[in-house]
């Protein structure tokens, strides 16, 4: 599973490079995700703005991410297009997870 | 949006189109469901089904798939899958055809939603499949008939 990290001081911003975190993809993401999640700032946002299809295998991957970091440390989202919205609304994981419509806009406050 | 295309006979590896009729044999692995999910939803596509829709169907489609790769056939024994969706004005029907196991009691599960408001350790990280099979569609059904399954999902096209 293709993550590009980027670290900020206070931040972790990850960038999924493939466009579906499916059945197929699922548990190389979630593998993938602790390996990205094992250092760097408490604080991680997933860029999901490359991913256009979640399924509920996905859905699942994400949530194990989250957890897997264990702790106090929070995993916020960003970047959800339309049908990854649609997800994260019908399974009411929206309500779990802080979302971030514009990443650019985070990028830039974390750097600044 | 109307298109008229001949029906032409094919070998069943491969999608048949026409404007109301899409069918699609496949053999069960978690690649060839993303394969089948692409030509379903280029096909709606092509038909100018509105993308919201499409990708509400290809959802519902992607977890019925992946429950028949993970539980109707066993990771040795792949079968066929065949999709057959008719398009009419109103309705899209797909149904989903396999010859692997039956669905537990010959019933449909049920579709309640996984709790969200629980402590992070104990979110859920699976068992969205049916519920989200029933949210998506307006009626779904199943069939148990001669060593095959035939899942129907109906899905209305008229938003409410």
């Amino acid at each position: 599973m293709d993550l590009q990290s980027t670290q900020y001081s206070h931040m972790t911003i990850i960038t999924v490079g493939e466009a579906r975190i499916d059945a197929a993809a699922a548990i190389r993401f979630k593998d993938a995700m602790r390996a990205a999640t094992a250092t760097g700032a408490g604080h991680v946002v997933l860029d999901l703005s490359n991913v256009t299809f979640v399924d509920s295998s996905g859905l699942g991957a994400i949530v194990a991410a989250m957890k897997q970091m264990g702790g106090a440390r929070r995993l916020d989202l960003a970047g959800l297009t339309p049908d990854v919205a649609k997800v994260f609304r019908l399974t009411r994981m929206e309500s779990v997870f802080t979302i971030h419509d514009d990443i650019l806009d985070l990028r830039s406050r974390a750097t600044g | 949006m109307t298109q008229h295309a001949t029906p032409q006979s094919r070998p069943q590896s491969t999608p048949q189109r026409t404007s109301q009729r899409f069918t699609l044999t496949a053999t069960a692995t978690d690649l060839t469901v993303r394969d089948i999910l692409a030509q379903a939803r280029h096909w709606l596509q092509a038909q100018g089904v509105a993308d919201e829709l499409c990708g509400s169907v290809e959802l519902a489609l992607a977890e019925a798939l992946n429950n028949i790769v993970e539980h109707a056939y066993a990771a040795d024994a792949r079968g066929a899958i065949r999709l057959v969706a008719i398009l009419s004005p109103a309705r899209l029907i797909c149904v989903l055809s396999d010859h692997g196991r039956a669905l537990p009691g010959l019933e449909l599960p049920g579709g309640d939603r996984p709790a969200h408001t629980v402590a992070r350790d104990d979110l859920p990280e699976g068992g969205f499949g049916w519920f989200l099979i029933r949210d998506l569609t307006d009626r779904i059904d199943y069939r148990r008939h001669a060593g095959w399954n035939h899942l129907t999902l109906d899905f209305g096209l008229i938003a409410p």
